[in-house]
């Protein structure tokens, strides 16, 4: 069985529209998948369904979020999060505003261990210290006394994904994890969790909404669009033979470096008229 | 070359300091009243009805800052007077920032019902007009200290809980509350362990704020006798028998009066500077 195996989630605000629509994933261990579509395609909110941090306006209708084997959404909300916490972790998307400003970097990323998983500190500094070292922050002991508004956006994402991979979890959701950041750190960020990544053997759930990020960084990929998954390949084929026509347009609306004069090719309207009327098609099918 | 940032950095610790010089001496002086008051703040002598200040003509040696019109020395009541006021601001503000702090951070975190619950409860609580509410209080209950004490955190908890219960649903926005509920902390402990250091140094300038508003209730509530037994000083009290013969002794009005402000205004800087020298995000 997939290390995560998502199977025909769907996620609605309470009493509200649908915001997934029946989306199955799998991730297997050590694997990379992206997740790409438009802004409100529902690309995030799958992350957030996985790590049990749904915001408290929305709800899950069906579907099952297996995760190292057992269903999440079965278990109660206490054994949940233990579980979530034992194998996943989070890379969040603003480094600004995902670390606490009250507490200095050291104890944000040693409590946790020592609180939730009864690691002793001495064990828990000597991890973080090597984990800070490992993201290429210079002097880490002395980042491990410093408040995170002392320390540039690039340095605190770099604590952020050191963090991620302290308790060596077996998953971890990046939620956009480059988006907030400036284009010339983006690529440094980007070698970096691919690099940790290979490394630590972990499985990684890739938020983006670019798609030479996911050339740079995926092995399999899932394009969303209104909540509905269209298309679900590898990488490899999906940027030389795309099936769904709404990702061969995607594909077309990527800016070409090599030819800037070019300009943009947006999606024509045709190919989001044929994905609306899939999607419309979809629920007409649910309620009968 | 003058740095701007550590000119507003002395400017701070000024008022930090000076609050803090202030609110000592009040404090010392209240706790050893009858050693630090040079008369008896209840002794009256007629004969030395309405002496003026020491350094009007016709002051008598030892009342520093005149008597009233019973003849009882205006500095030692002051002194006694403040007994009350600091006990009022300590007590009330503790008791009310306690109280109100709680509620708002559990309404801003938790949502759902709880916040449902408190914010209409918030709702309904400030439809009463507070003067009013606490006259009424205080004619059910009775005057004296207690009394004061409950009706100003009746009154004044939901200052407290609406402000801190917007800065918790901001704080509960921000992405590492959700990085520690995904590492697997529970709704209270990622309460107190992420939320609540941040809240704080909203909660120390509103208890401070409202310590001095509590020796405003109280001083209000003296002046028109409802506060505790008449015959016990209060500043309240001292300023509404001074507006009498404030023609005659305009000390009796005044030195209450000045005693009131600074101490009202010392609390309000203490939390201002308090928060700028400990806040790690303004430091």
């Amino acid at each position: 069985m997939s290390f995560l195996d998502i199977r025909g989630l769907s996620v609605r605000l309470k009493k509200g529209p649908a915001l997934l629509r029946r989306v199955s994933l799998q991730v297997q261990a050590a694997e990379v998948r992206g997740l790409v579509g438009e802004s409100g395609a529902g690309k995030s909110m799958i992350g957030k369904a996985v790590l049990g941090i749904l915001p408290p306006s929305v709800e899950v209708s069906e579907g099952e979020i297996f995760l190292d084997g057992v269903d999440l959404l079965r278990m109660a909300p206490s054994e949940r999060r233990r579980k979530i916490g034992a194998v996943a972790a989070l890379i969040p998307q603003d480094p600004l505003t995902a670390l606490n400003p009250s507490h200095r970097i050291g104890p944000q990323i040693t409590d946790r261990l020592v609180d939730i998983l009864g690691w002793t500190r001495a064990r828990a500094e000597a991890r973080a210290l090597e984990l800070l070292a490992e993201v290429q922050i210079p002097d880490p002991a002395r980042v491990m006394r410093s408040y995170p508004h002392e320390l540039s956006g690039g340095m605190r994402q770099r604590i952020l994904i050191a963090s991620a991979f302290a308790a060596e979890p077996k998953l971890i959701v990046a939620d956009e994890p480059t988006t907030a950041l400036d284009v010339t750190v983006q690529k440094q960020i980007l070698r970096l969790i691919a690099g940790m990544q290979a490394r630590h053997g972990t499985a990684l759930l890739f938020v983006t909404h670019d798609l030479g990020v996911v050339s740079k960084v995926c092995q399999k990929l899932s394009v969303l669009y209104s909540g509905l998954v269209v298309e679900d390949t590898s990488v490899a084929e999906f940027f030389t033979a795309p099936r769904h026509p709404y990702s061969a347009a995607l594909l077309a609306a990527t800016p070409k470096y090599t030819d800037p004069l070019a300009g943009l090719n947006p999606v024509p309207d045709a190919v989001i008229d044929a994905v609306r009327a899939e999607v419309a098609a979809f629920d007409r099918m649910r309620h009968g | 070359m003058v740095d701007g940032r550590s000119l507003t950095r002395r400017r701070a610790g000024a008022r930090l300091w000076l609050s803090l010089t202030w609110l000592g001496l009040l404090c010392l002086a209240a706790l050893f009243a009858p050693w630090v008051a040079p008369k008896d703040p209840l002794a009256q002598d007629l004969f030395l009805g309405r002496l003026p200040p020491f350094w009007v003509t016709g002051a008598e040696p030892g009342y520093y800052l005149g008597t009233d019109s019973l003849g009882r020395d205006v500095l030692s009541r002051i002194i006694h007077g403040g007994r009350v006021a600091l006990m009022v601001a300590l007590i009330a503000g503790v008791a009310t920032c306690l109280l109100g702090a709680t509620l708002g951070l559990l309404a801003g975190f938790l949502r759902g019902w709880v916040d449902m619950l408190v914010s209409r409860f918030i709702d309904i609580w400030m439809a009463f007009p507070p003067v009013l509410f606490s006259i009424l209080l205080i004619a059910v209950m009775g005057p004296g200290l207690w009394s004061i004490i409950l009706a100003i955190v009746v009154i004044d908890w939901t200052r407290f809980a609406r402000v801190i219960r917007a800065e918790a649903m901001a704080q509960g926005a921000m992405d590492y509350v959700a990085s520690a509920r995904v590492a697997g902390r529970g709704r209270l402990g990622t309460m107190v362990r992420e939320i609540l250091p941040n809240v704080l140094p909203t909660v120390v300038v509103l208890l401070t704020l409202e310590m001095g508003i509590a020796v405003i209730v109280e001083a209000i509530l003296s002046f028109v006798n409802l506060s505790i037994s008449t015959d016990d000083p209060t500043w309240g009290g001292m300023i509404a028998e001074g507006r009498t013969s404030i023609h005659q002794a305009w000390w009796v009005l005044v030195f209450p009066l000045i005693t009131l402000f600074l101490t009202v205004l010392a609390f309000s800087q203490l939390g201002e500077g308090l928060k700028d020298r400990f806040d790690p995000v303004l430091r």
